[in-house]
This record gives structure tokens, sequence and C-alpha cells, in this order.
């Protein structure tokens, strides 16, 4: 650190001298390029130009003339869109809910020496390493009315819905919460887990010392020294649910309707609903990015690595 | 280990152990049942499958279904497909993440936590945002149809993984050794690539697992950019396999378990790297 200032005085070079006359910065910049120009023509160029192309009445094949917001309000009129965001916002708030709450109890509960360790990592890890629409496709069998497990038990024997599981909206809905719940808790877990294993066991010990119980131990102590990694959880977890394609796919053969649905939609296979389908993938975009924002400025969440 | 527990449990130990194993049990079981009932299905005769789930638990197995399954040249060919998709961009990613990752880690840069914010915000970002502009450019370029379509979108959205844990590996290591070579007069890139690769190589390794499994698992872009059945992974083909035999239900169970059989390996011969990766990566952000 000290060694910065070890060609000092020619500090009127100029930023760029400064910058890459030294050997260590030029070797990063050098180091760093290719992939900052990766995510500069891959996501921030295209997404720009989804910007030019929802202000627009483009067609898939050419730029057409500016129409300014008129797509985005067509795109609220749009019955589709409506649904696709209520169902993703559903979606996203009921998952993540779940997900954290159950993910945590394991967290707690696992955070511990015990035999079989390595067997519950890899139950942990096996729904999680399968591709969604794969496992959206599993599921769909096991709700599928002729031979799916659980609608028969649903069904047949518990006798709490009337109608097949793959009929029905809603039920659809709930299904493809239960299958994220199913699919990502095991994960929530593990990276709680992963956050509970760095708060040193001495701190616990003198507040048992102090003569604190359980509930303000985990209060006073647990949550807030797993703020971190509980906020990383979360987020990540929430825009990976806001983003949902996979398994509303998989799951519902188009019935069901998310945001990422409705762009895809308007983007690859309906070609009169383009313009449409770029405005709310700008939606998407711009909405995601304030979620972020919200968890790193309301949540004070860390995004650097400093140390 | 052991230690940390000993002083925790006290008297009702026993009780609240046997408790703890039940639901650790409960949790196992809710995480892979539904896998083995999948199973199941695939090797059951269609007669029994759609007798009843109680007919389906004790059919004796059969394997017509992995024949229909392997029998089919769309099905085959979409395993290639996926094998050289994820290898190709396992492969850049690791390349360019090795790079940027050396560099936030042991180098002195500005702008260094605004990198960090930008490679972060991409592993936030809505795939679904960029399609249509993407489309629009690989059309342009001919790419349209051809593995490099999916392998180059999917290395921007590979690599924010790649990055964050090789920066967390990186720091790990111990800072001396390329200070000496630096001292016996090696450059910085000469310091990296002879002194830190071969040191870092059990987190490449690593690495290199927890970003193929990402775009082996990769399903929008594939099923936007790849038309045909030469181009296809199993990912795509999955999804058609169920309208293509749309009552051959076993066959579609036996698809997407040989899709997920290759997964299951790695996870269970890996599990200690993955976890440490995951983890690696996620928890010091």
């Amino acid at each position: 650190m000290a060694s910065a200032s070890r060609s000092g005085g020619k500090k009127k070079g100029g930023f760029f001298r400064e910058e890459f006359g030294n050997p260590e910065r030029r070797t990063a910049y050098l180091m760093i390029l290719p992939t900052i120009l990766v995510i500069f023509a891959i996501a921030l160029f295209p997404v720009l130009y989804s910007v030019v192309l929802s202000l627009t009445d483009s067609t898939i094949t050419g730029i057409g003339g500016f129409v300014g917001f008129e797509n985005y309000a067509e795109m609220f009129q749009n019955p589709g869109f409506r649904e696709g965001l209520y169902n993703t916002v559903v979606f996203t708030v009921v998952a993540v809910f779940f997900e954290f709450i159950i993910g945590l109890a394991i967290a707690l509960a696992i955070n511990r020496a015990f035999r079989g360790r390595g067997l519950v990592r890899a139950a942990i890890l096996v729904p999680w390493a399968f591709p969604t629409v794969v496992s959206a496709v599993m599921w769909r069998l096991m709700f599928q009315d002729q031979v799916g497990v659980v609608n028969w038990l649903a069904n047949d024997v518990l006798g709490v819905i009337a109608q097949p599981i793959l009929s029905d909206r809603t039920l659809l809905l709930i299904a493809a919460i239960g299958v994220d719940v199913w699919k990502t808790t095991p994960f929530m877990a593990l990276l709680l887990l992963a956050g509970l294993l760095t708060i040193p066991e001495d701190v616990y010990e003198a507040a048992r010392v102090d003569g604190a119980n359980v509930f303000q131990r985990f209060f006073s102590i647990t949550m807030p020294l797993l703020k971190p990694a509980l906020l990383v959880a979360l987020l990540f977890r929430t825009l990976e649910s806001y983003r949902v394609f996979d398994l509303f796919w998989g799951m519902s053969n188009r019935e069901l309707e998310s945001l990422s649905t409705f762009v895809y939609e308007g983007v690859k296979i309906s070609q009169l609903q383009f313009a449409q389908g770029n405005a709310a993938a700008v939606f998407i975009f711009v909405t995601a990015f304030l979620l972020a924002l919200v968890f790193i400025k309301v949540f004070g969440m860390q995004t650097s690595t400093e140390d | 280990m052991a230690s940390a527990t000993a002083g925790k449990s006290g008297g009702a130990g026993a009780a609240k152990s046997t408790l703890f194993y039940i639901f650790i049990v409960l949790f196992v079981l809710a995480s892979i049942l539904p896998l083995l009932w999948v199973f199941k299905m695939s090797i059951v005769s269609k007669a029994d499958l759609f007798a009843s789930p109680v007919a389906t638990a004790f059919a004796p197995p059969v394997g017509t279904s992995y024949d229909t399954v392997f029998a089919n040249p769309t099905f085959r060919r979409a395993l290639l497909n996926s094998v050289v998709i994820a290898g190709v961009t396992t492969v850049i990613c690791l390349f360019f993440g090795a790079l940027a990752g050396y560099a936030i880690a042991r180098l002195r840069f500005r702008f260094k936590s605004s990198v960090m914010t930008l490679i972060l915000a991409i592993s936030f970002f809505p795939a679904v945002a960029i399609l249509a502009p993407l489309f629009q450019q690989f059309s342009t370029f001919g790419l349209i149809d051809t593995y490099w379509s999916v392998i180059i979108a999917n290395v921007v959205f590979a690599l924010p993984l790649t990055v964050w844990i090789l920066v967390a590996f990186f720091k790990e290591l111990p800072r001396d050794l390329e200070e000496a070579a630096q001292v016996d007069g090696a450059t910085t890139l000469q310091a990296f690539r002879k002194v830190i690769v071969p040191l870092a190589a059990p987190g490449v390794f690593t690495c290199a697992i927890l970003t193929f499994i990402a775009a082996w698992n990769e399903f929008l872009f594939a099923n936007t950019f790849l038309f045909t059945p030469q181009t296809q992974p199993v990912t795509v083909v999955i999804p058609n396999f169920a309208t293509q035999y749309t009552t051959d239900y076993g066959a579609q169970a036996a698809a997407a378990v040989v899709v997920t059989v290759p997964l299951v390996i790695m996870v269970l011969i890996f599990q200690r790297r993955i976890v440490s990766g995951l983890t690696a990566g996620a928890v010091k952000g």
C-alpha cells in the first residue's frame, strides 16, 4: 500500500499516465479487459438497444419509427402482461418467504457436527444441480392426472382438491411455488449454514455466561452476525424468482404466464407483440435493478470485497 | 468437530438427538423421494404406470422406456450438444475469469469496487431482457442455430460466478510465492501464469464444475437461438419430448433421468468442493 507513492512527485502526469504508467495497474486493466468487454458487448449494449426498440414500433425484421411510451401503455393494458406481473410477484414473494423460513430452520438445525453430514449435503445439492426445466418436467409428470402421484394423493387419497392440478391456473401457480421451494430451500439452507459457520462459538459462550436465553442469543447474536450472508441469499433468490421462466415453461406448457414468458412470447413467438415484448423486457430489467438497489441501500448490503 | 456440540446438548441429549435425526431423515426424504419416484416411473411398463401409483411402486422393472429414449437420434445428439456447449462455455469462462479474478484479488487499481459491483450486477441481470437484441445481432453475424450463439450468451451469465469464486480462492493463496517470483525477475503476468495458476488448480477445478453445471442447465438462450436437433442441448429437447411422446410418460421420465444422472454423479463425487466453491463465492461477498 505504501509502495503506491513510490513513483510520487509525478502527480502532474495526468490520470492516464498515473493509471497506465504503473506496470501493476496496467497489467490489472489488461486482465480485467476481456471480462468488461464481454459484459458490455453481450449485456449492457443489448439492454440499451432493447430500450431503443421499446420506444419504437419495430418488428422482428426492422427498426420502426419513434412512438414514445406507447408500447408501455399498451403493455400495461395487455391481460397477458398483467397476469404475468401478478403471477411473478406472488411467486417471488411466497416462494422466497417459505424458502427463507424453512431454509433458516434447517441451517440452524444442522449447524453442528453429526453423523451422515455428507449424505445431507448430497441431498441438498442434488435437486439444486438439476436443470430447472428438467425438474419442471419431472414434477409435471407427478402432477399429471393419469399417472401423477401427487395428483393421485391430493385427489383420490386425501381429497383436498376436486380437479386435476394441471387444469387449473391457481393450482398450477401453487404447484410452481411448491416445486421452487422443494428445489431451492436446501440451497438457501446451505448459504445460511455457511454464514452461521463464520460466527465464532465463543460469542455464544460469553452470552450464555451472561445468562442470555435461546431467543436472546438468536436475536442479538445470530441474526445480526448472519445479516450479510442472509442478505446475499435473499437478494439472489428474490432476483432469481423474479425472472422465473424455465419452471413455468416446463411445468405448464405455456399456460402459466410470468413476466419472462410474456417477453419470450413477444420477442420470439408472436411477431405482433414484438414491441410490447421489448417494453416488458425493459420493465423487468428496470424493476430488477430497483429491487437490487433496495437491498443494497435500504438493508446496507455490501457489494465490494475490499478488505 | 465433536467438541463444539458436546457442551451444547447437555442432559436431555438422547431425546433431542432422536428428534434431530427424525428431522434430518424427513428433510433428506423430501429432497430425494420425488427423484426416486420419477426414476421408478421410468422403469415400469405402460400398463403398470397407468394402473395406479400403488401398482407403479410395486411393479417389476422393465427397460422399454430407456430403449425408446436411446433409440431416438435427437436425444443422443442432444447429449453431445450439451457436452460441447457446456464444455466450451466453461473453458472460456475460466480463461477470462482467472485473469479478472486474479487482478481483483491481488493487484491494486482504481475502480476495483466498481468492477466488482458491475460483475455482481450481471449475475442479477434478467437474461430475458436481452433476448431480442441478441437475436438480431446473432442473425446479422449468421450465428443463429450454431453452438456459438448459446456459448457467447452463456459466457456473460456464467462469468460472474466464475470471477467471484476465483477471487475468493486467489485471496486465500499465500502472497510470498509470487512476490518471490517477482523478486527473481518475473513480470506480474509471468508470476500469475507460472506460480498462481498451478497453485490455484484445486480452486479452478471447483470453479470449473460449478460453471459447467450452470452452462449444462441453461435453457432460455438455447431454446431461443437453436432451432434444429443438430444443435439443441438436452434442456431444450426434454420439454419437447413431453410434447412429442404425449402419452408415453415412461419415456419422458426416462429422458429426465438420463439427463440428471451425470449431474447426480458429479454432485456425489465433488460435493465437498461444490459446497466450498458456492459458499466461498456467496458468503464472502
